[in-house]
């Protein structure tokens, strides 16, 4: 079972992950959004690094709620309520369990519970629910998250900001899917989520 | 004042806000009209902490709400778990919506008729 400083390590890989990728993201969003994913998410990790740094955490709720509250306040676009809903989520049932598995499930119900999307509409919730299924059944690899992201490719957007261009969003990778593809990857790399 | 209830407009652009706050004026002069547009620098987007700060500033308990677009209306629901001041989100097109509450709230018309006149105006899903 992970520990709390091996989630630390994990979620502050993100932090750093997230700005070297800012104009990735944002070029994958200027294609079939409004093109600011990779700055609203940097905007948001910057903060949750200087809450992380400035603090001490011995329960994970803690840990959790706090990103969560930050990412809700600091990222200014549907991401923040949408990864802040997931980390609040995992707060909660952070209280009864520390099983990486049910917290990352207990993350995708928030997110979906938030943006009350469902699989196959070309959103985070396209890596997210794969690979918690793969997690449930012990097989998450490296291979299965690039393959979930990569299936947005093809996918028609019907919830989010790309939903507004109807079958023109077929053809492009959804920037939220590949946000939750590099938090799953620091999770895997951290030892949270083992393969 | 209309003590029935306030009127929250949230959009991704404080302009936007504004703007439609000084179209309601026209209707709904004594009708406590809040906004929340934009984020603090002043760029596009919506901000949590700018809508509790509205909501919890504002000096009605009854609030209901109008918003533009995707991100607007989560953080308008994560603002509503976290206060105790009853705040309906209301689903309805954008300027039509507000307009429509505006009008009807300062001819002091009950909330439930209110609500009756806005459900051809639910647009959002």
């Amino acid at each position: 079972m992970a520990t709390i400083e091996q989630w630390l390590e994990a979620l502050l890989h993100f932090c750093e992950e997230i700005p070297q990728h800012k104009d990735q993201l944002n070029q994958l969003d200027s294609a079939i959004g409004d093109g600011d994913h990779g700055s609203n998410m940097t905007r948001g990790v910057q903060a949750v690094k200087d809450k992380l740094d400035t603090s001490s955490y011995s329960e994970l709720t803690d840990l959790f709620k706090d990103i969560g509250m930050t990412l809700v306040s600091k990222v200014g676009g549907a991401s923040g309520p949408l990864y802040g809903s997931a980390f609040i989520s995992m707060a909660k049932t952070a209280t009864e369990s520390s099983d990486p598995t049910a917290l990352m499930a207990a993350g995708l119900e928030g997110i979906k519970k938030r943006g009350r999307a469902e699989p196959g509409e070309k959103t985070m919730i396209d890596v997210w629910q794969p690979l918690v299924d793969k997690l449930h059944a012990g097989q998450l690899t490296q291979e299965a998250v690039s393959e979930a992201f990569q299936n947005t490719k093809e996918m028609k957007a019907s919830k989010g900001r790309a939903s507004y261009l109807g079958d023109r969003s077929i053809g492009h990778l959804d920037p939220g899917a590949q946000s939750s593809a590099y938090l799953f990857d620091c999770l895997m790399k951290a030892g949270v989520l083992n393969e | 004042m209309n003590k029935q209830a306030a009127l929250l407009l949230v959009s991704h652009v404080e302009g936007i806000a504004e703007g439609l706050k000084e179209l309601l004026i026209q209707v709904a002069t004594d009708v406590t009209i809040i906004t929340a547009g934009g984020l603090d620098d002043g760029s596009v987007g919506t901000s949590f902490d700018r809508i509790s700060a509205a909501i919890t500033d504002c000096e009605s308990n009854t609030i209901w709400c109008f918003y533009d677009l995707g991100s607007a209306k989560m953080n308008l629901e994560i603002a509503a778990e976290t206060t105790d001041k009853e705040v309906m989100i209301l689903d309805a097109a954008f300027v039509e919506g507000a307009y429509t509450a505006a009008s009807l709230l300062q001819a002091e018309v009950k909330l439930d008729e209110i609500m009756q006149q806005l459900s051809p105006l639910m647009v959002k899903n």
